[in-house]
């Protein structure tokens, strides 16, 4: 397949730029190919990340031509319109170094938003019978499957605008979390999302829901967990 | 930050949002210029006839034309967040966003058709 | 923005829905030439019931306008939140009381 592509990669930290490259077009080629030889064959000191190369694993993030995507899972032939391609590092996380962020904030606010399981059985006790087509459950499974690439967080305007915002990915988390009936931490997750960075800063822009590679709606989730906090509020359970 | 004017941005649920924020702003700043010229109605409102002389105007019909139109795009917008947060998930929300900006354009252009 | 502020917001917006769909009506049905304050006044003065709905209007216009302008500013300004809060409720008390006023002078001067 002839052709060739110019490809504009972030060079450098904050105060970096854009540098451009020609990398010959092929059959099926995927955006992280066109990174990958552009390290392997142009310059060996370009920084970027990657891992299974197959969609499973969210490494591969990077902002192309203005959306964050998975790199591995994008086609070129999809998006480079007029044999152009622009590439950068994900947004609203800070730059390392070329095309690969400090991902540290995104993971510390899934924490500050008490996205971790809280048991409240030990294995002595029996098993929790929960059936997957319980209601709640069946909303827990359907914002499960997050697997933390950060797509989401880049594209979401309320996080670029306020630095203390949870972001969609940690309130997604903790949505699951409030519809475990085995977790007993939730007084302290709602809480946690209805303070000033919690889930009212959402604005349903829905670009996170438009982005994410795993098709989840954090929108909705946001909504639900919106609705149940203000009831837990309105019953006194938590003050803002 | 790297990429300037990200592409997201043109989704039409974010402009609806945007178009709310906005709207929202310049009705802030309309509404007490609009409540104190309705308190020159105080004594008898000689002060308001004068306003309301002025008002009678084609240019300032537009502008009014274009104050319903704020108002009614602010009210679609914010059901849009309200349906969104206390209702279930529904499709086709880009498409209900687009109808109310029409549904807002019209009622704006009725209202300037009787004013005019 | 946190969840009282969420609950005020979203609970002035719900009320103002049915206030805003009245006010469009009577935007529109003054929208003619010639419309005097004469022609206001015989409506509105000693009027219980333009009172109790501009009133309601006011209250919940100013708590809302105060909150939104205040969300806005957090996001879009530099402007440090402690004096976003007390610009946010200036604004909102600014607001209630010259519609405070406004009703009290088209209904009972």
């Amino acid at each position: 397949m002839p052709g060739e592509l110019s490809v504009s990669l972030w060079r450098g930290g904050e105060r970096g730029r854009y540098e451009t490259y020609r990398v010959p077009r092929c059959e099926s080629q995927t955006v992280l190919d066109v990174v990958t030889f552009v390290q392997r064959h142009l310059d060996p000191t370009l920084t970027y990340r990657f891992a299974c190369r197959v969609g499973v694993c969210g490494s591969c993030a990077m902002t192309v031509n203005g959306r964050p995507r998975w790199t591995c899972r994008t086609h070129v032939a999809k998006v480079a319109g007029d044999d152009r391609l622009t590439i950068g590092p994900l947004e609203n996380l800070r730059i390392i170094k070329d095309l690969a962020t400090d991902m540290q904030p995104f993971f510390e606010k899934w924490q500050q938003a008490k996205g971790a399981f809280e048991p409240s059985k030990t294995k002595a006790d029996p098993i929790e019978q929960i059936r997957p087509d319980d209601p709640a459950r069946r909303l827990a499974d359907a914002a499960i499957e997050c697997i933390n690439c950060g797509v989401c967080y880049a594209a979401c305007d309320t996080v670029r605008w306020k630095e203390d915002y949870l972001g969609p990915a940690a309130l997604t988390r903790a949505w699951t979390l409030v519809n475990d009936r085995r977790d007993t931490g939730n007084a302290a997750r709602l809480q946690a999302v209805a303070g000033a960075g919690g889930c009212h800063s959402c604005h349903s822009h829905q670009s996170c829901q438009e982005l994410c590679p795993q098709a989840l709606n954090p929108t909705a989730a946001i909504a639900g967990l919106k609705r149940r906090t203000v009831a837990a509020y309105l019953k006194g359970e938590i003050a803002p | 930050m790297t990429v300037a004017g990200l592409k997201h941005r043109d989704s039409a649920l974010w402009i609806a949002a945007l178009v709310h924020r906005i709207s929202g702003l310049m009705l802030a700043i309309f509404l007490p210029v609009h409540l104190h010229m309705l308190g020159l109605a105080v004594e008898r409102g000689a002060a308001l006839d004068a306003f309301l002389r002025w008002t009678d105007q084609p240019l300032v019909k537009f502008a009014e034309g274009g104050l319903v139109f704020l108002l009614t795009v602010h009210l679609l917008g914010g059901l849009r967040v309200l349906v969104i947060e206390n209702f279930a998930w529904r499709d086709g929300q880009k498409q209900l966003a687009t109808l109310a900006a029409a549904v807002a354009a019209v009622i704006a252009f009725i209202f300037l058709v009787r004013a005019l | 923005m946190n969840v009282k502020l969420y609950v005020w917001q979203r609970a002035t917006a719900a009320i103002m829905v049915p206030l805003v769909l009245v006010h469009i009506a009577v935007i529109f049905y003054v929208s003619r030439q010639g419309l005097t304050a004469a022609d206001i006044l015989s409506r509105t003065h000693g009027s219980v019931l333009w009172a109790a709905y501009y009133g309601l209007f006011v209250a919940t216009a100013s708590v809302h306008g105060g909150i939104g302008v205040r969300n806005v500013l957090l996001e879009w300004s530099p402007i440090s939140e402690r004096n976003v809060d007390t610009f946010a409720f200036l604004l909102g008390q600014f607001l209630l009381w010259t519609g405070a006023y406004t009703v009290y002078v088209l209904v009972l001067a």
